[in-house]
């Protein structure tokens, strides 16, 4: 393997992983706040996609000009978030806090299925393809290999701001250090007079719309199909464990480590593209069985 | 209780089906097809192919004056509710079953279909395997498999691209994806054995992105790239090698791109090698002035808005194999409806038309169908692809013989023989 080789498989690693990230995060962002492991995530990843391909079919179709594609793709995530996130925690999600956690599982794939069909009943059946946002922004030629600007650049440059946004945000300002606090120990939140409901929808929320931010700026470089959401949904978990639950630094690292791992299989054993993840976890995991950045959980009496 | 009156019925009605061969009220044929899953993109067509094609059926008159009447069931539950389902429809009463799409289910199905003791007719299936390693008593196939559908394509790629020298493949990595391959580079190693494999990639099943490979395909520059990937596979595959130009700098052959010219629109430029499992296209270059095939592609486009794809036409192939059993068998029987065991006869060396070219059912049970490839061309009133430099292969002389099998037949052909062809050009 060669010097540009090289290189052309670690750009490749980093456009994968920018996505992996941006959806694994909301995940990771669910899980270390309410301790439930959402897998309807998948399903609002692909809903965002969906409905930003609908959403930009319409304007190009409208005649306005491509760019609106862009803000498009943020109405879909906050419209996924607000509209399907919110009612999902506040009717449903509520009651089941201090279920065993088998019961959680269950009823997050319950929801799953259910928004499955729902994408199914409104979308069809017949993969949908709508490239206009990543058209507008061109290709870039790096070594004789083009590259499209979005994937090679844009999708990076979101991720990035994504990770420095979160930590800003959960760090700096109230909303997120009551989110902290609240992820600490809840008890002691609520004592301290934290809603601590009120918290939890709002971390609901932003992860919902996380994932369909992922799902929006996913489907202009790829077919949007019945079944992205639960390709997606595994892949993330793979990220998350990896990580440490509730790990956003760690996510942005492992989706990296993924990434990078990925392409280079691709470029030296092709076979093995598939296994690398999970290679990566399992070894991982064997060494630091509570994730990469995660700390054994004092239990509690 | 249910079960119980469903047993009694079965009990009553099974003398009176074995000693009376009295005219039925209906012919009961289930159908499965994928309705949902990816490969719904091949079954939802077909269905509703198959609707249109029963419709007719019965407004003239049904199949010996009996109308037929369809069950659908859905490949894409899974094996388990497959079968579970297949049983139930025999065991209520079907007539005859076309099964399947997925060559997995394919090879569950056929000794499902001998122990139940139903007809069988394996509509869609792409494994080859199926009448090699076993013998069948009521399955038969009524379309091509994939010995014959890659063979077509090295033929129509050596006949277009005499001279290219290195090739790349990247195929879906199930058994479709595996053995496509593995016929095709046996060919092309029989025929051509100076050309270089330069890569060979099997990303896995849905897989939504293929920027790396596209990268390292860039990167390596091959002649020519084979892709036998279909569906969302497909239209992601070659939306994003031709964003990033790929496809104006190796030509592609993509032997299930047929069904997939309209979602891709534009993406899929002119030159590239399009086929379609069998002589399959919506503007069949001998069939498009023939009034039956007029009047079906309109009502098929007026239902579905869309062209008619491959699985459309399979499906009508298999409907129309039924209908030409049950006839040749009536008639051999004095024009009484037949048994069972007629109509099994009646199917060995059966020909019979669907929207394609006439197809023979061949003594092992494996049809002998034409296959149709072309190149992409932009730039029609169509907003995608169509075809043109059509060439239609005759069926026979790309099936591999009766007794042998396909991976080893196809390897001991000789450089030349492409030549000794028999092949119908077409400009479009």
């Amino acid at each position: 393997m060669n010097l540009t080789l090289f290189l052309l498989a670690l750009f490749d690693g980093i456009a994968y992983a920018a996505l992996v990230f941006i959806v694994a995060v909301g995940l990771t962002l669910i899980f270390g706040v309410m301790r439930i492991l959402n897998v309807a995530h998948g399903s609002l990843y692909a809903m965002g996609a969906y409905l930003t391909a609908s959403l930009t079919t319409f304007i190009v179709a409208a005649g306005l000009p491509p760019i609106f594609a862009f803000p498009c793709m943020l109405v879909s995530a906050v419209l996924i978030g607000a509209v399907i996130g919110g009612p999902l925690e506040w009717l449903l999600l509520r009651r089941i806090y201090h279920k065993p956690e088998v019961l959680q599982l269950l009823v997050t794939f319950a929801i799953f299925m259910i928004l499955e069909d729902v994408q199914r009943l409104v979308w069809g059946t017949q993969p949908i393809f709508q490239s206009a946002a990543l058209q507008l922004l061109g290709n870039v030629r790096v070594f004789s290999v083009n590259y499209t600007v979005y994937q090679l650049i844009l999708l990076p440059m979101v991720a990035v701001a994504l990770l420095l946004g979160l930590r800003f945000f959960l760090r700096r300002t109230v909303a997120g250090k009551l989110i902290v606090a609240t992820t600490e120990d809840r008890e002691a939140a609520q004592a301290i007079g934290i809603d601590a409901d009120k918290v939890f929808l709002l971390t609901f929320i932003v992860g919902a719309g996380l994932a369909g931010l992922g799902g929006a700026l996913a489907s202009p470089t790829t077919s949007i199909l019945p079944g992205i959401g639960a390709d997606m949904i595994v892949l993330s978990f793979a990220v998350v464990a990896t990580a440490g639950l509730g790990q956003i630094e760690g996510a942005a690292l492992t989706a990296l480590l993924i990434g990078l791992g990925r392409s280079f299989a691709v470029y030296v054993w092709p076979e093995t593209q598939v296994l690398v993840p999970y290679l990566i976890m399992v070894a991982v995991l064997l060494v630091r069985p509570e994730g990469l950045f995660g700390s054994p959980a004092a239990r509690k009496i | 209780m249910k079960k119980l009156l469903m047993a009694t019925a079965a009990c009553v009605s099974i003398p009176l089906a074995a000693f009376a061969q009295d005219k039925p009220e209906s012919l009961k044929v289930g159908v499965s097809a994928f309705l949902t899953g990816p490969a719904s993109v091949f079954g939802v067509p077909a269905k509703d192919a198959a609707e249109i094609l029963a419709e007719d059926i019965n407004a003239a008159g049904g199949i010996q004056g009996v109308p037929i009447e369809l069950t659908f069931i859905d490949e894409g539950a899974g094996t388990e509710v497959l079968t579970t389902e297949y049983r139930r429809l025999v065991e209520n009463g079907a007539d005859a079953m076309l099964a399947a799409i997925s060559s997995g289910n394919c090879k569950t199905i056929a000794p499902l279909a001998e122990d139940l003791e139903v007809i069988n007719l394996m509509w869609d299936c792409g494994t080859q395997t199926i009448f090699e390693e076993d013998d069948y008593k009521y399955v038969f196939r009524t379309q091509a498999h994939a010995g014959t559908e890659m063979l077509a394509t090295v033929a129509y790629l050596l006949k277009t691209q005499p001279d290219f020298q290195t090739i790349a493949v990247v195929n879906q990595d199930y058994a479709w994806g595996r053995d496509s391959w593995d016929i095709f580079s046996a060919a092309l190693k029989a025929l051509r054995p100076d050309v270089e494999v330069v890569g060979e990639f099997f990303p896995k099943f849905g897989s939504p992105d293929f920027s790396t490979e596209i990268s390292r395909l860039q990167a390596m520059q091959p002649d020519i790239i084979l892709s036998t990937s279909w569906g969302g596979d497909l239209d992601t595959f070659v939306q994003q090698a031709s964003q990033r130009g790929l496809t104006n700098t190796s030509t592609f052959v993509l032997p299930l791109a047929e069904s997939s010219l309209e979602r891709l629109g534009s993406s899929l430029p002119g030159g590239h090698i399009v086929g379609a499992r069998g002589d399959h296209y919506w503007n069949h270059p001998e069939r498009r002035d023939d009034e039956d095939f007029k009047a079906f592609m309109a009502k098929f486009e007026e239902k579905t808005g869309s062209k008619a794809i491959y699985p459309v036409f399979h499906m009508s192939q298999g409907l129309a194999a039924l209908e030409a059993a049950y006839d040749k068998a009536a008639e051999a029987n004095g024009g009484n409806w037949p048994s069972e065991d007629q109509v099994i006869a009646a199917f060995e060396g059966l020909e019979f038309q669907g929207l394609g070219r006439p197809v023979t059912l061949r003594e092992d049970h494996q049809g002998i169908e034409a296959q149709l490839l072309g190149t992409s061309v932009q730039g029609g009133d169509l907003p995608f692809a169509t075809l043109e430099n059509i060439m239609i292969f005759d069926g026979a002389e790309l099936t591999t013989p009766v007794g042998e099998t396909s991976v080893e037949w196809v390897g001991s052909l000789q450089p030349g023989w492409v030549d000794t062809l028999t092949v119908d050009s077409y400009e479009n």
